[in-house]
């Protein structure tokens, strides 16, 4: 597995781009099964459990992650669009319990590329920022937490 | 001079230095992958000049400039008109520039007498650098873990 970010300032965008020893269905099937979407998307003090998943034009992704003491946050993907097994753009937003979107919260764009490889798969993720309010990435929530405690 | 050839020459001395155009062709230069049109109003206040122009943003210079100017506005206020000179390339397309970084928020412009300065927000240049930094933690882990899957198997 390779792996470089490269980031954009003025664009405030994130560039991950990754290389895995995996065919482009296996790598795809990392975001279109649920259940194993769930097992990488989250970090260890915040794993993520997918409550609902339409991975298509017009679906949304609703999932939640909990940190250690059993706090919840919520979150979604509104689908834009879906060109299985090559690429998809998503808006990544906060979200309410119910799954409903959080109001005036920053939203995030990202657009996923796979495409085949020598050796397996290339996956290219570009992540913009949709707002000059900048907030942690909820990836990052079982750090602040702990801060915060 | 009346009053009218003072406020003119004024306003001419904050235009860049004559350049000199070569009597051979150069080829069209490749265009900026985004925003390669950049509709821009010069601001001389010269009223022949006092409509929009089309500039072509060159794709070489784009992000270098923006960039360029940030790190500027950083180190220290500097005017519009400063600033154009630093670059090979019209005042509007300087402006273009220092518009696009003002809309994600990293410099701000401030009227001060005639000038416009050109200042960076430090809190929204550092508040941007650490959430991507932040985010750029995040996929670092998830790719990490896309691969441990993998690896797993089915």
């Amino acid at each position: 597995m390779e792996l470089t970010v490269d980031q954009d300032l003025d664009a405030l965008t994130l560039t991950v781009t990754a290389t895995f020893d995996h065919p482009v269905d296996k790598v795809w099937d990392l975001y279109a099964d649920p259940r194993k979407l769930e097992r990488w998307w989250g970090p260890p003090g915040a794993p993520a459990t997918v409550i609902e998943h339409d991975l298509h034009a017009g679906g949304i992704v609703h999932y939640k992650m909990t940190i250690d003491g059993g706090q919840e946050h919520h979150g979604r993907w509104d689908v834009e669009s879906v060109d299985a097994p090559n690429s998809f753009v998503v808006l990544d937003r906060f979200a309410n319990a119910d799954g409903s979107p959080a109001a005036d919260m920053p939203t995030t764009t990202m657009r996923f590329a796979l495409a085949p490889t020598e050796a397996g798969c290339q996956m290219v993720c570009v992540a913009e920022y949709a707002s000059r309010e900048l907030h942690l990435d909820k990836g990052r929530l079982s750090n602040e937490t702990r801060r915060a405690a | 001079m009346s009053q009218n050839d003072e406020a003119e020459s004024e306003q001419l001395s904050l235009l860049p230095g004559p350049r000199r155009r070569r009597a051979t062709s150069r080829p069209a230069p490749k265009a900026a992958q985004t925003d390669p049109v950049a509709r821009v109003v010069v601001d001389t206040g010269l009223a022949h000049l006092d409509r929009l122009f089309d500039y072509l943003v060159p794709a070489d210079l784009a992000d270098a400039t923006r960039r360029d100017i940030l790190r500027r506005a950083v180190e220290g206020e500097l005017s519009v008109s400063r600033l154009a000179e630093a670059y090979p390339m019209s005042f509007a397309a300087v402006q273009k520039h220092i518009a696009v970084l003002e809309r994600v928020g990293l410099v701000t412009k401030q009227r001060r007498g005639r000038e416009l300065l050109v200042t960076s927000d430090r809190d929204a240049v550092d508040r941007a650098r650490r959430a991507l930094d932040e985010l750029a933690e995040a996929w670092k882990g998830r790719v990490q873990r896309m691969a441990d899957l993998l690896a797993e198997g089915n």
